[in-house]
């Protein structure tokens, strides 16, 4: 698996070119804003019929990270679905590889602005979630400024990405006291760094890790 | 009814004129249910269109909507408006004309529908949009007369077929509806007939008298065209000169970015401060409307423009134009001569200028393609399948439909004739239900078959949306530019999406003839503030590129192949007999390949002379093959003659990167994952409205942006590759960006035979373009070689050695 290592808050932490964050020590890999469920409410909702393969599409990459690393616990960080319908109308082949993948590990929902909370699956629903020097939750939090030695903390929700030399890739947002994951699922789109509401959140000295072949670090481009 | 009412003969009389032949000709045809008139411009055709409908209009019996007067132009119906008031007025007849357009207010809209005028003038866009209304019946009842201006150029893309498609719904409301076609001239007019008339009814062409032979030659310029690049920087005093010798100049360029520049080196020369303007699509409407209202009122000595100005309103004190740069296309040459005095029965006076010295050559090409009058036509085939699910859509907006009326309606269409019931099937089912090998959601889909087979949408809000989406134009993803300001500064045009990436504070760049300086990027606006101190990064827009015809490129091998030039300008002369000494002249049965090394990059240049998109595409499917062979390949850059590729290594043999079922095999492996179709398929999924460009009550919130259609096509291609979209994608890259139909007419033209050169340095045929705009990097290996590097460096200059945290 190739990544970039570095430390949060006292955490080693390493972030994979595939878009999700690995944490060794605690066996645990997290992901951000999965998505499912997006084609069948654009159509729902009156839009174009997208092609309805990005569910399985996201699961078929969450599988090859799980399978590969066998963690003990996974984390979605909110907006795992793109909204409550999107839950129900989960495909029985979809739902039945999403249970594949949950079984038999720790298996966290943090709840997003779209999917408040999802029904009738596995796993843990919660609002936050702290673990060791970390917490966990969907959006960053502003004012969020943690004493020397307390929490670092990760979220999703924007979907940052970098462009570079002509491409545009996903990118995790890294300063010394908070983490913003790129956005996992297929179908979504991204939030460039140089962004107000991202440059407001990331402290000066920020890096941006490109997603790709390889996990990329550069400083945080404004 | 070849008799004109008396009012109309007293008026024409009343003002000395007499009624042109072709005029006369097409009153004699009036009730004919198509015809297609041929006349150059400035002879009268847009009255020879309207005469019929004043005729039958002059006794006031008519009520409500008679004729309908669509053209490709906003302001060419604002125009024929203004032109058609006067004598209607002058006659005293009782006609109401009226104009609607995207800039019609949507008051004026709403009342047009209420109480249609007796003419209507209007867009394809704005057509297409009035017949997705369930009124539509009620508007349209009673409407005789349809007249298509300038239809040449709408027969050459997906607006025109949008055009006869809603046509067609037109004529199964008034089926006596007569349709009449104005171009200017044309290689092939039958085509354009076909293209016309209501499948299979037959159409008349009536020829005007063409007027005499244009006065055409190349610009003599007292310093040599230089030996790259597409500014002609050296023509600026001769062409100065012949400003001052004209009234009224038209200065034409093939892209944007030629315009700016040239503009911008005029006025630098300006010394007498004529008054010259600027004109292209990239430039802020308001912008271009007090350009044409100059021009109007006679104010302007002469416009830099580009395609923009190729069709529209008549401005009859223009008596020269100049064509910068090679001119690609002879038909179009032809077409643009014709701006030139619009007086009948004067010659046109044309001056081509070329910009570097292989423009010289084309030039020369192009001159004796005009002499001989050889025009060249590229043959459309089938109406395009997006276009048709664009119009299966708008037809539901307009209540529920019968898909074998709905067929047989389309199939009425020249272009969609030949269109099968499967094909047009697969659309159906695509705007019903996606039409996915995956048959997902049926629940939500968007058409549903009612008890009585009747189609109609599932929701009828979806009708609002797919009513902001009309239309076929495709722009690139273009940012608006402003003058930075408190509040919100003067607007001064747009760029792409993709050149703003490559800007950072500081970065100056042209537009609209004034060197601007990049401040920042503020909601999806490029700020920027006036600058003159830095020499300009120049704006890339995307203006159609178009391809040296497959005639010119054959006249230009023919030229090259003379043991001498004794026509040609001693400078170009030169400078091939050089390329002779150092390297060789690329030749008809032959390809002619160049390795050399340039700064720190090894190079290979590719004399194919199979026009600019086929040897784009030489370009990917041999860089392609090379990062496959391991060969590091960094981009590549094609025009109409070459193509030149960089990389890290240097090529050596050539042979089995040209085998032509390689090359064939590359196709279809390549076609796969690349820029070029994705494009396409961009363009092909809006138009068929899998992708809405605007949807109601969403404003961007700058979060989350829509994700990109990239990311859509490599979903299909991964899990439906022959879904219907795929299909349009691959058939319209083939025949348009792909123009794979050349490579094979290059293959077969050198048999494959292919000469490999060693140079230790640049030769004089490829220098030129090496200064070529639109460099086309390969994501490849060595591309993310390169990024690693960057990134890199960008953290040892940050000096982030250490980790944060």
């Amino acid at each position: 698996m190739s990544g970039y290592s570095f430390s949060l808050a006292g955490a080693d932490l390493v972030a994979l070119g595939a878009g999700a964050l690995w944490w060794p020590a605690q066996q645990l890999l997290c992901v951000s804003d999965l998505h499912l469920g997006k084609s069948e409410r654009h159509l729902r909702r009156g839009g174009a019929a997208l092609p309805p393969y990005e569910t399985r599409d996201t699961l078929d990459r969450l599988g090859v990270l799980i399978g590969n690393l066998v963690p003990q616990t996974v984390i979605c960080l909110g907006d795992s679905f793109d909204d409550d319908a999107a839950v129900q109308a989960l495909a029985e082949s979809e739902r039945s590889a999403l249970e594949a993948l949950m079984a038999q590990r720790h298996w966290i929902w943090i709840t997003g602005n779209h999917d408040p909370a999802p029904v009738g699956l596995g796993g843990e629903a919660r609002n936050t979630l702290s673990l060791g020097p970390l917490i966990f939750r969907h959006i960053a939090e502003p004012g969020f400024s943690p004493q020397p030695h307390s929490a670092g903390e990760v979220t999703g929700h924007y979907h940052p990405k970098v462009r570079l030399r002509g491409a545009s890739r996903p990118a995790f947002l890294l300063d010394h006291q908070r983490l913003i994951l790129p956005a996992f699922g297929t179908y979504t789109g991204g939030l460039c760094t140089t962004h107000a509401a991202l440059r407001g959140l990331m402290a000066k000295q920020a890096l941006a890790i490109l997603t790709g072949p390889r996990a990329l670090p550069c400083p945080m481009p404004r | 009814m070849s008799r004109l009412p008396d009012v109309i003969t007293t008026w024409f009389s009343s003002r000395g004129w007499t009624i042109h032949p072709h005029q006369q000709d097409m009153l004699a045809r009036a009730d004919d249910p198509a015809t297609l008139l041929i006349a150059p411009t400035g002879g009268g055709k847009t009255m020879a269109g309207f005469l019929p409908t004043l005729a039958e209009l002059a006794a006031g019996s008519h009520d409500g909507l008679h004729t309908l007067y669509v053209s490709p132009l906003k302001a060419l119906a604002a125009d024929i408006k203004r032109n058609l008031r006067t004598p209607v007025d002058e006659m005293g007849l009782p006609i109401r004309i009226d104009d609607r357009t995207g800039d019609t207010p949507s008051s004026r809209r709403r009342s047009q529908r209420a109480d249609p005028p007796n003419i209507l003038l209007t867009t394809p866009e704005s057509l297409a949009l009035l017949t997705s209304y369930e009124d539509a019946p009620r508007m349209f009842a009673g409407l005789k007369r349809v007249v298509i201006d300038e239809i040449h150029a709408l027969a050459e893309n997906k607006r025109g077929d949008q055009l006869m498609l809603a046509l067609s719904r037109l004529q199964a409301l008034c089926p006596d509806l007569r349709r009449v076609g104005l171009s200017a001239t044309v290689d092939d007019p039958a085509a354009i007939a076909h293209y016309l008339a209501r499948h299979p009814d037959p159409c008349d062409i009536v020829l005007a008298d063409p007027g005499p032979a244009p006065d055409i030659r190349m610009l003599q310029t007292d310093a040599a065209p230089p030996w790259a690049g597409g500014g002609a920087a050296h023509a600026i005093p001769a062409v100065l000169e012949q400003i001052k010798a004209h009234q009224t100049t038209l200065i034409f360029h093939n892209t944007r970015a030629q315009a700016e520049i040239f503009f911008r080196n005029l006025w630098l020369a300006n010394d007498d401060g004529l008054p010259i303007g600027i004109h292209h699509g990239s430039l802020d409407r308001t912008q271009r409307e007090r350009v044409e209202a100059a021009m109007v009122r006679n104010e302007l000595r002469a416009v830099v423009c580009t395609g923009s100005l190729d069709l529209g309103i008549d401005w009859g004190n223009v008596d020269l134009v100049i064509q910068i740069g090679a001119p690609k296309n002879v038909k179009r040459l032809v077409q643009r001569i014709g701006r030139a005095n619009h007086r009948y029965n004067a010659p046109s006076k044309a001056l081509l200028v070329p910009a570097n010295r292989f423009e010289v050559v084309e030039c020369q090409a192009a001159l004796q393609a005009v002499e001989a009058g050889t025009l060249d036509g590229t043959p459309r085939t089938h109406g395009p399948r997006d276009v048709l699910c664009q119009h299966i859509l708008i037809r539901a907006c307009a209540g529920p439909f019968c898909a074998e009326s709905l067929f047989a309606e389309i199939t009425s269409v020249g272009a969609y004739s030949a269109l099968s019931r499967e094909e047009f099937d697969d659309c159906l089912a695509f705007c019903a239900t996606g039409g996915y090998a995956l048959r997902a959601y049926d629940q939500w889909q968007r058409l549903l078959q009612r008890p009585d087979g009747q189609w109609q949408l599932r929701d009828p809000r979806a009708a609002r949306r797919i009513r902001m989406n009309i239309g076929t134009i495709q722009d690139a993803d273009l940012l608006k530019v402003r003058l930075k300001r408190s509040r919100g500064g003067k607007p001064l045009g747009e760029i792409e999406e993709s050149f703003a990436a490559t800007l950072s504070a500081g970065d100056t760049f042209l537009i609209g003839g004034q060197i601007v300086r990049y401040e920042g990027l503020r909601e999806m606006t490029v700020e920027v503030s006036r600058n003159a101190s830095k020499t300009p990064k120049v704006a890339v827009f995307s203006g159609t590129k178009f391809a040296t015809s497959t005639q010119l490129s054959d006249r230009i091998l023919t030229i090259l192949k003379q043991d001498s030039w004794p026509d040609l300008p001693p400078h170009t002369a030169q400078w091939l007999e050089l390329q002779r000494s150092v390297s060789q002249m690329p030749r008809r049965g032959e390809l002619l390949l160049e390795s050399f090394p340039f700064k720190g990059r090894e190079y290979l240049c590719v004399y194919g002379f199979a026009g600019r998109n086929a040897m784009q595409t030489l370009g990917l499917l041999l860089t392609k093959r090379m990062e496959e062979l391991g060969l590091d390949p960094l981009g590549f850059v094609a025009t109409d003659y070459a193509t030149l590729i960089w990389g890290l290594e240097e090529i050596t043999d050539a042979e089995p990167l040209f085998d032509a079922q390689a090359l064939r095999d590359g196709l279809d492996g390549w076609l796969a994952g690349n820029a070029v179709m994705k494009r396409s398929f961009r363009a092909v999924a809006t138009i068929a409205g899998l992708i809405e460009r605007n949807t109601p009550g969403q404003r961007k919130s700058g979060r989350q942006a829509t994700f990109s259609s990239d990311i859509l096509y490599d979903t299909l291609r991964k899990y439906d590759p022959d879904h219907l979209l795929m299909q349009i994608t691959r058939q319209e890259a083939l025949s348009g960006l792909v123009d794979f139909g050349r490579i094979e007419e290059m293959l077969a033209r050198t048999r494959g035979r292919t000469r490999l050169l060693r140079l230790d340095q640049i030769s004089p045929l490829a220098a030129p373009l090496l200064l070529e705009v639109g460099k086309v990097p390969v994501k490849g290996a060595a591309q993310e070689k390169l990024l690693e590097r960057e990134t890199e460096e960008m953290m040892r200059r940050a000096g982030l050695t250490d980790l944060p945290g």
